[in-house]
């Protein structure tokens, strides 16, 4: 059992990491990877949800009738978004600021979603948590890569510390909308690539 | 009057809501493939947006600010558009078979398609009157059908072009739809 909660996690971290090889929940990627802050903030927002989603809907697997399933994930979900928003409000108003739009919008991410439906609905407490888990990490990474390639170059920052100096001159196509598109699309190349391999 | 056709302007091109704020890109990738499959979608979002805007406008002015139930917004509006999503599905089943039989299959994936809430909240933050909403609704959703139909266009070129193996697919469109938003940027400063 332990060993098979150890590869649930593990997949979601390479095998299915989203929104590489799960092409799911793209919206959030492309509109707040604009700095390193925003990406980890939305990304440790989804693993919340996702986690405790995975979980309730795995324990609630036999009582939920087949035909109103779905509804009946999105008030789960919708339950802990609700909780996500209003503890950001509370302790990180600035972040809850920033995303803005973003964090409501958790609920239709297609990701969260998707793994109700596809893992929790059909699997136990311990793997669906784990698998909540290694998803939501493998998104937060995600997240978190194309963030630094974008505030980087767009930026020229880290965590809004300049590295490049005074003399660079930012790419500002990059923290723009065709930035995000072309950057994700690139990255997207680069996963099929090393995972051809 | 001068008031509306900026914000029609604004919502389906500056703002579009695709490629500028981002939203109701999964639908976007998915279904551009086919010319008629973008053209079906465009259109179920535009007759289930227009709906869901005015009534999640109604829902939060008369019910949760009244009440002063601001926080169960998210869950509301979500249960409202899944509802109003499957209503709409089984009223055009039964009266209009010919509609229905156009956008069957996509009226289920418009409930999670972030344009449809993303616009009903963008609608409240922005603290739109009810017909302010109603346009604004309209616009975004019609800029939503146009920049897919273009994408779909420029996708079934794309099938006929000679791409590198890891680019193709979702890859390339990606990068397609970047440039297509580049397109759209024009548009900035213009309202």
């Amino acid at each position: 059992m332990a060993k098979t909660a150890v590869q649930e996690f593990t997949k979601g971290l390479w095998a299915e990491i989203p929104p590489f090889r799960l092409v799911l929940g793209l919206c959030p990627v492309l509109a707040v990877t604009k700095t390193v802050e925003n990406g980890i903030g939305m990304g440790v927002a989804t693993t919340f949800v996702l986690i405790c989603s995975n979980i309730l809907i795995s324990l609630l697997r036999n009582v939920i009738p087949k035909k109103v399933r779905i509804a009946c994930f999105i008030v789960v979900i919708a339950t802990f978004v609700t909780v996500v928003e209003l503890v950001m409000q509370a302790f990180a108003y600035p972040l809850f600021l920033k995303l803005g739009i973003f964090i409501p919008l958790i609920v239709v991410n297609c990701i969260v979603l998707g793994r109700a439906e596809a893992f929790a609905a059909k699997n136990g407490v311990v793997a669906s948590f784990a698998d909540g888990l290694g998803i939501g990490v493998g998104f937060t990474l995600s997240l978190t890569a194309l963030a630094i390639v974008r505030e980087i170059l767009g930026n020229g920052t880290f965590y809004d510390i300049p590295v490049f100096g005074p003399t660079f001159e930012p790419f500002s196509f990059m923290v723009q909308a065709p930035g995000a598109f072309v950057c994700l699309g690139l990255m997207l190349c680069i996963m099929n690539m090393l995972g051809k391999k | 009057m001068t008031d509306y056709i900026l914000l029609i302007v604004g919502c389906i091109f500056v703002n579009n809501i695709l490629l500028m704020q981002y939203l109701g890109n999964c639908p976007f990738l998915g279904v551009s493939k086919k010319m008629e499959t973008a053209v079906g979608m465009a259109m179920a979002v535009i007759f289930v947006l227009v709906m869901a805007g005015a009534i999640t406008w109604i829902v939060d002015i008369y019910l949760l600010k009244t009440f002063g139930l601001e926080y169960l917004r998210t869950l509301s509006f979500i249960l409202v558009i899944a509802s109003l999503v499957q209503f709409v599905e089984m009223f055009l089943r039964k009266s209009i078979p010919g509609l229905y039989a156009g956008l069957g299959i996509f009226l289920p994936l418009i409930t999670t398609n972030c344009a449809v809430m993303g616009v009903c909240l963008i609608n409240i933050m922005e603290e739109y009157s009810f017909t302010q909403a109603l346009v604004a609704s309209f616009s975004y959703a019609v800029g939503f059908g146009l920049a897919l139909v273009l994408f779909a266009g420029v996708r079934e070129r794309i099938i006929l072009a000679r791409v590198p193996k890891p680019l193709q697919d979702t890859s390339i469109g990606l990068v397609t739809a970047g440039m297509l938003s580049l397109a759209f940027f024009a548009f900035k400063g213009m309202v």
